[in-house]
């Protein structure tokens, strides 16, 4: 008999295959993920300009207090943190009762079911422009049918007025993603199996709390990640409040602060520095999501 | 305690009957299994009892009370699951106790009801544990506990045993059967498996395309099937059929002849109802199965207690008791 | 007592026809909600002139609007532009993801946890906190105004997201589809390419759409690296429409525009929604 050969020379091979199915890949992120990052965050100490960066001096953690001390970025953050929590909140809430009713046996439900998909999938642009149609002062349909409920006496100018247009947006964006939010619930809800449904029926379970003490908890993992993922989406958020309000005040999020640094004002340091506190901002709210769900999982899991 | 009357109950969805018509008396604190098929509609059945599908047509009516349009919880009924649908996310203590907990009962009460329940089915180690925690069998006795502590006047099983192994399959059976000799209650049991039919029944349903076959203690379903498809479902392995003209004037003008494997002798040709070749034969131990081929696509299976000491491919001759030989008509039916 | 029971049978059936109407309406209502914007936009880049103005619910058909689209260079430009963008990312993320989703979901090798790590994490990264470097390097490779900036840009997000739902798809197919294959002799390539691939056409297919999508519908990349009108993409160039004074906002041809461009994206995602819906989850849930 010949000796057995070394097991480790088949596990070796593919060791060795598994990274060169990886490489492509890797290499696609190193270019343009990981060495652009390094790079900003490299930038975010020098005082670089946009229309020659190869020319610049380190200048230390300026950039970083000089952000501090804007105003104006500070306005960006609160708004940003506004505008996340409320349309997490929102989406969450209407995406689950959509699920919920989309998970119910009736008639025209395959019909919601993929008319759902729409408003997710068309651009931000164009959900934007078609609100703003929708909602112009003088011919949206909108407020023509306040006027004509007697709801209102005059149009009114939703995106026009300071105090409605963070509004405006956070209304949108809910337009635009709760479909995203109804899909995952739904995969969560469809995970259930429909004997559990049928076991708390039979016991007589009110429905209140089937809801509260069956279907949520168990629901529980699904609207967890749901939330992280658009958590993270909305504060990053740049299109639907640039396209909407360009650079107003009241609409400016982190992710068009930095931009503004960055392009309009040419500063690729100062830019840098801007785009480094956004990366960390979204990092930290990432880790306290994640956080909190393998908390929830721990202790629900009950081990 | 409470008897069980199906009127006329029809179930289709869209244009696919799944019920057709079916009547049915359960008395108060009888043993009834439904068995039948896959597909043949006893889950179905099972559901429209509990009020977890609604009637198309017909009625439904427990200790003489019409249900047909009461919701589920308020039917005084119970079911146990095949999958069990324990609450992952619950202790094994409030799965059992969560029932109890919108019935205006207090916690210390509902403790002891528990605690009560699961001694009874000795799972009382396990109340602090998740239901991942447990053995498939574990489990079962959870779930039957679940459906205990509501006191219920009906108890519905659904196919409750079929996700355990053969060992804890006939434990749980006996233990079902000593939980309906102490406690009295109704229960309806669907099953696929004969065994269980046979055991727990009191009374076996045997449906078949959602129509009801027939009804009968294990004994008369075994000894006088109504039709050729009761005969064939019920006993294992399965009646041998063959067509009347074969055995010419012995068929009496059946259409079609059954005799059972077990009552089936191996006799000198002389002696021989039909004879055969013997294609094979398997050694299970206790007792043999020969297949033997009697005609051209028609392979019987003989039942026999010793090795017949016969070659593979020799001819036998096989006899039978007069009474033995079933006769089914030209619908099926049981003729004399 | 059987009156009694009799009369309580028709009120429960008469409960239970009660909340599936109740149902019925909501699941009304937030159709509605999904599809009237849509709707209303289709109606309004049907008609030019004052009768834009309109508030009429049925649409009439003057297609002005798409007919000075379909004239307009810059606008059909950008729709070509668009097509090469998407179809390019999109290709290229799905052949490297391939392989790559072939080893995280099919062979063992140790860091294969800290790669699926990494890549999850890419896909958290924020677009702004990559742009300074980014702008870089588009510089570097001569890329800049030029589509081919936002083809190799994209990869930012189509790469981490078509790998980790290829991923999920690869770890279904059973463990000895590849055994049976190893056995008649077949080298990874010949597994992935012989075995597997051919399975997996929906899953590609769903996946290519998904990434397709994404690159479509990107706005912040294609508005920083392209300069001229000529190289925009439809995102931006919709974005950009203007009229001839600050009050006088074309929303006639932005919709008609709208339309255009969502159309048959919306026909193939409605075409593959069951797809869609399973790759969309896949990508969410197992993670």
């Amino acid at each position: 008999m010949t000796p057995k050969p070394a097991s480790g020379s088949l596990q070796r091979k593919e060791v060795f295959a598994a990274w060169i199915f990886l490489a492509p890949a890797l290499i696609a992120l190193l270019l343009v993920a990981f060495w652009p990052l390094a790079r900003t965050f490299y930038f975010s100490f020098t005082n670089a300009t946009l229309d020659d960066p190869s020319i610049y001096d380190f200048i230390g953690w300026l950039n970083f207090t000089e952000i501090a001390r804007d105003a104006q970025w500070w306005r960006a953050v609160g708004n940003t943190v506004l505008f996340t929590i409320v349309s997490v909140v929102l989406e969450t809430l209407l995406g689950l009762g959509i699920a919920l009713l989309l998970n119910q046996a009736l008639p025209g439900r395959g019909a919601l079911r993929a008319a759902i998909l729409i408003p997710w999938s068309i651009p931000v642009v164009v959900s934007a422009k078609i609100w703003e149609w929708m909602l112009h002062d003088q011919f949206g349909i909108i407020n023509n049918l306040l006027i004509g409920l007697g709801l209102v006496e005059h149009g009114i100018a939703w995106t026009a007025t300071p105090s409605l247009v963070l509004g405006v947006v956070i209304f949108i964006d809910v337009w635009i993603t709760t479909p995203f939010m109804v899909l995952l619930i739904l995969a969560g809800l469809q995970t259930i199996p429909e004997e559990i449904h049928e076991a708390a029926l039979v016991d007589g379970v009110p429905s209140w709390k089937r809801f509260w003490s069956i279907t949520l908890p168990m629901l529980r993992p699904a609207i967890g990640v749901a939330v992280l993922f658009r958590a993270l989406d909305a504060m990053r958020m740049f299109d639907l409040s640039y396209i909407l309000a360009g650079n107003n005040e009241r609409t400016m999020t982190i992710s068009i602060y930095a931009r503004n640094q960055l392009i309009s004002f040419q500063e690729t340091g100062l830019g840098s520095a801007a785009s480094t506190w956004v990366f960390f901002v979204i990092a930290l709210v990432a880790v306290l999501i994640i956080g909190a769900l393998r908390l929830d999982r721990s202790t629900t899991a009950g081990r | 305690m409470a008897s069980v009357s199906l009127n006329q109950v029809s179930k289709s969805y869209g244009a696919v009957d799944i019920i057709r018509a079916v009547d049915l008396a359960i008395a108060d604190g009888e043993f009834v299994v439904f068995v039948g098929p896959s597909g043949c509609g006893k889950s179905t059945l099972l559901r429209l009892i509990a009020g977890l599908v609604p009637v198309s047509s017909g009625d439904i009516s427990i200790a003489d009370e019409d249900m047909t349009e009461v919701p589920a919880s308020k039917r005084g009924i119970a079911i146990v699951f095949q999958s069990y649908a324990l609450y992952p996310h619950m202790t094994i203590a409030r799965n059992i106790g969560f029932a109890l907990e919108t019935s205006g009962l207090g916690k210390p009460e509902i403790k002891a009801k528990v605690t009560d329940i699961a001694r009874m089915l000795k799972i009382d180690h396990l109340l602090g544990r998740y239901p991942r925690q447990l053995s498939g069998g574990q489990r079962q006795r959870v779930a039957i506990g679940r459906a205990l502590v509501r006191q219920p006047k009906v108890f519905l099983f659904d196919e409750p045993l079929s996700n355990l192994d053969t060992d804890l399959r006939a434990e749980m059976r006996v233990e079902i059967a000593r939980l309906h000799e102490e406690l009295g209650t109704t229960m309806v049991y669907v099953t696929h498996d004969q065994i269980e039919a046979m055991t727990l029944a009191d009374r076996i349903v045997v449906l078949n395309e959602g129509r009801i076959e027939q009804i009968g203690t294990p004994q008369e379903l075994y000894r006088q099937p109504a039709n050729q498809f009761v005969a064939g479902f019920i006993g294992s392995p399965r009646m041998n059929f063959v067509a009347g003209a074969l055995l010419g004037e012995k068929a009496r003008g059946a259409t079609t002849l059954g005799v059972r494997p077990e009552a089936i002798r191996l006799v000198p040709a002389e002696e021989a109802h039909v004879s055969g070749t013997l294609l094979r034969l398997e050694d299970l131990g206790h007792e043999h199965l020969a297949y033997v081929e009697i005609a051209r696509d028609i392979t019987w299976t003989v039942r026999l207690a010793a090795h017949p000491d016969r070659e593979r491919g020799a001819m036998v001759g096989l006899g039978w008791a007069e009474e033995a030989l079933y006769r089914f008509g030209t619908d099926g039916r049981a003729v004399a | 007592m059987t009156i009694a029971a009799r009369r309580s049978s028709a009120r429960y059936r008469w409960q239970r026809r009660a909340r599936g109407f109740g149902l019925f309406v909501l699941l009304l209502l937030v159709l509605v909600y999904t599809l009237f914007p849509y709707y209303w936009a289709i109606v309004s880049s049907l008609r030019s002139g004052s009768a834009l103005f309109s508030t009429s619910l049925v649409p009439s058909f003057d297609l002005t609007h798409y007919m000075a689209l379909l004239q307009d260079p810059v606008f059909t430009g950008s729709i070509v532009n668009s097509l090469i963008v998407a179809g390019s990312t999109t290709l290229i993320s799905l052949a490297v993801a391939v392989a790559a989703a072939y080893a995280l979901g099919r062979l063992t090798f140790g860091g294969k946890k800290l790669m699926l790590m990494a890549i999850l994490v890419v896909s958290i990264f924020p677009q702004i906190a990559v742009m300074s470097g980014m702008f870089e390097l588009v510089r570097w490779f001569g890329l800049y105004n030029r589509i081919g900036s936002l083809i190799l840009a994209y990869l930012i997000f189509t790469v981490p997201f078509t790998v980790w739902v290829l991923t999920s798809f690869m770890r279904e197919f059973p463990r000895e589809l590849e055994e049976a294959a190893i056995m008649d002799g077949c080298s990874h390539w010949r597994i992935l390419t012989r075995v597997l691939l051919p399975l997996m056409g929906p899953a590609l297919a769903s996946t290519g759409l998904l990434a397709f999508i994404l690159a479509w519908n990107e706005f912040l990349f294609a508005l920083t690296f392209i300069l001229s009108d000529e190289n925009r993409t439809v995102p931006v160039a919709i974005g950009l429409i203007s009229g001839n004074s600050r009050y006088e906002y074309p929303f006639g041809p932005v919709m008609a525009a709208s339309i255009v461009v969502t159309l048959p994206l919306l026909a193939l995602v409605l075409f593959f929604q069951r797809r869609i819906v399973s790759g969309l989850t896949a990508g969410a849930i197992k993670g």
